[in-house]
């Protein structure tokens, strides 16, 4: 024979399975018709004696409460069906699958009664718009409030124009030929077989001025008066400065080569920390 | 014209400006709002203009804050309730591109809302986008659904469940729909 606190552990279980079953009817809008509430008001009877603490008459009350709750949603169920509005969703859906738009439209038109609506003016909007009026400034005076300032006309120095990056203090083609010799220059002083590795020749005080020496050896490099040698394994970079601009086109393909000139790089190479 | 025919005639020209024109953000006027203005015998005020739009195929509507139909309305209950004029017959499709729809838009708008009906009431966004998607381009499905909840056809909640919204209760015969794709 069952000891008592043995059949109430047994009745505490069963409750709470009832309850948890109830529960995922409620949230997931199940069937309530899966629930026997006969059955399960039967097992709640069944346990009523044994209750004894304050906890287990309140998980009793839970029980009925939930089954409650699911008799509820079986009386809606029932509501629902008995209309004459119910449908079986999966027979719409089917229906719906074999009609096509027209037919669907033209069924929808039967049924559709669209509202008469004409916009009027409110006589708020009104009262706003003649407040507006009244404080709105005759055009002339609008336009006199935003014509531009006049400008007075006189002369540009040419230093005036350079500051404005207008024009440059040499033409281009000059400052090219003077940077083509501070390579030369530079690689008989600090390179090695005739060449200058990249950042010690490009590199300068400022990053600004670094990124100005990157782009021009761009061009020294392009037009012929210098040719870049790279060894990917050893990852470096050279810059080999030409004898003579070599205008001629090579039958060799042209490339372009993206050398990032990265700030972080800029601040090694100053350190001296770039290999 | 007797004393008691002018006053009726005056009351059914202030009810058809209200009407006809659009007050607020929604079309329509309310209950109390037409009691206000015409009396308390405003339901009978309405009664003669409906029949009076017979004429023009046009009728008076009454939405009533229930989701269903109310047969014997009781006066708090016409109060809440809403009144527009719809139209009385049916469009023909010529005349829906007239008013800007296209037979795509009509057709996914049936398809929405016999699916919410027949689901109780409430579908989940992503589902009738699944059963639009099967008639109408992928890019436009979003687009019409969107359109629907603008225009009061429906309304959306934060778990992306759509439900049917004022508009529909007004303008469409939700039964009378059901039933025709059925039976088609």
């Amino acid at each position: 024979m069952q000891s008592k606190k043995t059949r109430r552990n047994i009745g505490r279980e069963k409750l709470r399975q009832i309850i948890e079953a109830c529960k995922s009817i409620e949230e997931r809008a199940l069937d309530p018709f899966l629930i026997d509430i006969g059955e399960n008001i039967a097992t709640a009877k069944q346990y009523l004696p044994d209750w004894e603490i304050p906890e287990d008459l309140c998980l009793d009350a839970e029980t009925i409460h939930h089954l409650a709750s699911v008799v509820k949603l079986q009386g809606d169920w029932v509501k629902h069906r008995s209309t004459s509005l119910y449908t079986d969703p999966f027979l719409l859906s089917e229906k719906i699958a074999k009609l096509d738009r027209v037919d669907l439209a033209r069924i929808f038109l039967q049924v559709w009664h669209p509202t008469v609506e004409l916009e009027q003016i409110s006589l708020h909007s009104i009262a706003e718009a003649m407040r507006y009026w009244e404080d709105l400034l005759p055009l002339s005076e609008r336009w006199k409030e935003n014509a531009p300032a006049e400008a007075e006309i006189g002369v540009a120095t040419r230093e005036e124009l350079v500051e404005q990056k207008i024009l440059r203090e040499q033409a281009f083609s000059e400052e090219l030929e003077g940077f083509w010799h501070e390579l030369q220059a530079k690689t008989e002083k600090n390179g090695m077989d005739g060449k200058i590795r990249y950042w010690d020749f490009i590199g300068a005080e400022t990053y600004e001025e670094t990124v100005n020496r990157a782009f021009m050896t761009s061009f020294l490099i392009t037009y012929g008066y210098a040719t870049l040698e790279i060894y990917p394994l050893e990852e470096q970079t050279f810059i080999k400065p030409n004898k003579e601009p070599q205008t001629k086109t090579s039958k060799k393909q042209l490339i372009s080569i993206p050398i990032a000139v990265t700030i972080e790089d800029w601040t090694k190479w100053k350190r001296g920390e770039l290999e | 014209m007797s004393k008691r025919k002018a006053a009726y005639a005056s009351k059914i020209k202030r009810a058809t400006h209200m009407l006809f024109f659009k007050r607020h953000k929604k079309p329509g006027v309310k209950g109390w709002e037409l009691r206000k203005a015409l009396g308390s015998d405003y339901p009978k005020v309405l009664k003669i203009l409906d029949d009076s739009l017979k004429t023009f195929d046009l009728q008076v509507k009454t939405v009533f804050e229930e989701e269903k139909p109310v047969e014997k309305p009781s006066l708090e209950q016409l109060d809440r309730a809403r009144f527009l004029i719809t139209l009385r017959g049916e469009l023909t499709p010529k005349e829906t591109k007239m008013i800007g729809w296209r037979i795509d838009d009509i057709a996914g708008l049936a398809i929405t809302i016999a699916h919410i009906i027949s689901n109780k009431g409430k579908a989940p966004r992503k589902e009738v986008e699944e059963l639009l998607r099967n008639k109408l381009p992928g890019w436009k499905v979003g687009f019409n659904i969107d359109r629907y909840i603008r225009y009061g056809y429906l309304t959306q909640d934060d778990a992306g469940q759509l439900y049917l919204d004022w508009r529909t209760r007004a303008e469409v015969d939700e039964k009378k729909l059901i039933n025709a794709i059925l039976t088609k």
